[in-house]
């Protein structure tokens, strides 16, 4: 894995920022909650590199030192279920994970990633054609996943106003620029 | 066909309760499930989320909150403060409420569990569009409000702008009739539905609580069918107002205009639950939805149980806690930790001689504090403790420790295991 992240450095290879991923995949199962992915006891501080050194802590101990920047998070239904905890989508954009496929998200999980600008993406079924360490490609436009076999997932784009706010950069980015006078 | 095609200009059918107040905070005539609105949002609530949200409200660059009036903060999940740092948060919040002009700031003392200390301050009216920064805001819809929960960067936009952008949600009616069995309550309820619909099985959706049962049940019972919808994936759960939540209501004086649903409105789906002679039932380890009715884990040792939280920690419940204690002890090696859900229900508890029964009995009473719920402080679990809660979520880690092993079930059913030392069906105490 670290020889292939060696020989195609995935940031370099994103074709536009934000829009098309190309990763390695971690995988998750079905109802993973924000206590999976960052617990209630590391909520004590504003500081997003003590949610990020903590992530994913209760089901792998030491995941936060094996995750790479522009890896991708595949997991089941409900991904992010239980808390409004803002500190979970923190911790995973922190950490450098680009995206996030599942097969569906939690509300409030949803929102709060979308409002920091970190892209989840509802693809129901690419959780059982993948395996952790697989290289997938994403083209989050058009709503298409590469697999390692060189077929292609199709998921639907995001609606237009979540698009939007992604696309601004985040909910904080928008309202600026909504609140900004026009030139 | 009630409604005239004017006022609907998007189909036939009439409109639930969400639908009317997702219509009447964005200024449209009627709305429907799917389309995105832009709400005015009538009550911001906040506890400690506001530090985390202070970060983007100060980037979006907006010196001061669109109507402090309409904001209340209270200081819940950790309370009082653990650690210097977290002192240093409340320092902050406190500062900022002061310089926001925020009247409706409760500081530690004055505190609560924020969704208990709305509800019973009568803070949240039938048709508000209720924000909090908090999953268990849905527990205020039983109050007939729209009461969705956020995260820090959304919290930041409503205290910038006083607008929040919603989805409008489908609405799921949940019908419960039947009389339940005896020490069987809406906890049993709402753990069933949960067990029976998955813990997404109203994800993004509205739902709407209606039937006998639930109109029979106290506003207690009624906010821990609202407050578990979050275990359901719901956006909200709702309670159409009545006399119950008139009553409830009338000492904050404020007008009351309860909504009720069209009798054609549009329900995306709708459940019956028949409840009828229902015993108490049991979330196991580690999913809320992980059900058993008591009986198939009778006997299962414990070594904690816990009666707090939003969602089952009001005086009613320790009223019940009280009941089955009174000359009794807590077992041997069992630690049994009763946490009010508000500084008035302290007050209430204290008054009613109950928190000595609790220290007689060998419980723990303490301060009000969401602290042990999720694992923060004032009670965490070890690995390889059992324990039973009366509080909404048994993720891995949840507690305390990932390996700790959490069971949710209601006060009787707690009280009755402490006493007992392992699970046990409280109709048989």
């Amino acid at each position: 894995m670290t020889a292939a992240r060696f020989i195609f450095p995935c940031r370099l290879l994103r074709l536009k920022m934000d829009r098309h991923f190309r990763g390695h995949v971690w995988t998750f199962g079905d109802d993973i909650s924000t206590d999976h992915i960052i617990a209630g006891k590391y909520l004590g501080t504003t500081d997003p590199k003590v949610f990020a050194a903590h992530a994913f802590e209760a089901v792998d101990p030491v995941w936060a030192k094996k995750v790479q920047p522009g890896d991708l998070v595949v997991a089941g239904d409900n991904f992010g279920c239980g808390s409004s905890r803002e500190q979970a989508p923190i911790a995973l954009k922190a950490l450098g994970v680009s995206a996030i496929l599942a097969n569906s998200f939690a509300r409030i999980f949803f929102r709060n990633a979308i409002n920091l600008g970190f892209p989840v993406l509802e693809c129901p079924g690419l959780r059982r054609q993948v395996n952790a360490g697989d290289m997938i490609e994403v083209d989050m436009a058009r709503g298409e996943v590469r697999l390692p076999d060189g077929g292609v997932t199709r998921f639907n784009p995001l609606p237009p106003n979540v698009l939007e706010i992604l696309e601004a950069g985040g909910l904080v980015a928008k309202i600026r620029a909504e609140l900004s006078p026009k030139p | 066909m009630s409604r005239s095609g004017n006022e609907v200009p998007y189909g036939m059918s009439g409109l639930t309760i969400s639908e009317k107040i997702l219509a009447r905070a964005s200024h449209l005539d009627a709305v429907r499930p799917g389309q995105i609105i832009d709400g005015e949002v009538d009550l911001l609530y906040m506890h400690e989320m506001l530090a985390m949200a202070l970060l983007p409200f100060n980037e979006i660059g907006t010196t001061a909150v669109w109507d402090p009036a309409k904001i209340v903060v209270t200081l819940d999940h950790w309370v009082p403060p653990p650690t210097p740092e977290i002192a240093k948060m409340h320092q902050t919040i406190r500062d900022f409420c002061r310089k926001q002009g925020i009247q409706r700031f409760h500081d530690v003392g004055d505190h609560g569990i924020v969704h208990q200390l709305i509800a019973e301050r009568g803070y949240a009216q039938p048709g508000d569009l209720v924000i909090g920064s908090d999953s268990h805001t849905n527990m205020v819809g039983a109050v007939g409000a729209f009461a969705a929960g956020i995260g820090a960067t959304d919290t930041a936009a409503v205290m910038a702008t006083g607008r929040l952008w919603l989805r409008v949600p489908e609405t799921l009616q949940v019908e419960i009739r039947g009389t339940l069995s005896e020490r069987t309550t809406a906890k049993d309820v709402i753990l069933k539905i949960i067990g029976t619909t998955g813990d997404d099985g109203a994800r993004y959706a509205a739902v709407e609580f209606t039937g006998s049962t639930v109109k029979a049940f106290p506003m207690n019972e009624r906010f821990v069918l609202c407050n578990m919808t979050t275990e359901m994936g719901a956006k909200v759960g709702l309670i159409e107002a009545d006399e119950t939540t008139k009553e409830y209501l009338a000492h904050a004086g404020r007008p009351f205009h309860p909504i009720a649903s069209d009798e054609d409105a549009a329900f995306t789906k709708t459940f019956t639950f028949n409840v009828d002679g229902m015993g108490p039932q049991v979330a196991c380890p580690s999913n809320p939805a992980n059900l058993k009715p008591v009986e198939d884990v009778a006997g299962t040792k414990i070594d904690v149980a816990f009666l707090g939280s939003c969602t089952n920690a009001r005086i009613e419940d320790l009223r019940i806690a009280a009941g089955l204690l009174k000359g009794e002890k807590v077992a041997r090696g069992v630690r049994f930790q009763i946490t009010p859900a508000s500084q008035i229900i302290y007050r209430q508890a204290l008054k009613e001689g109950l928190i000595e029964i609790f220290m007689d009995a060998g419980a723990t009473f303490t301060s009000s504090t969401c602290g042990p719920c999720f694992g923060g402080h004032l009670g965490t679990l070890a690995g390889d403790e059992v324990c039973i809660s009366s509080t909404n979520r048994n993720y891995p880690g949840r507690m305390g420790s990932p390996q700790a092993q959490v069971y949710l079930a209601s006060p009787w059913t707690v009280t009755a295991s402490a006493i007992h030392g392992e699970i046990t069906d409280p109709r048989k105490v």
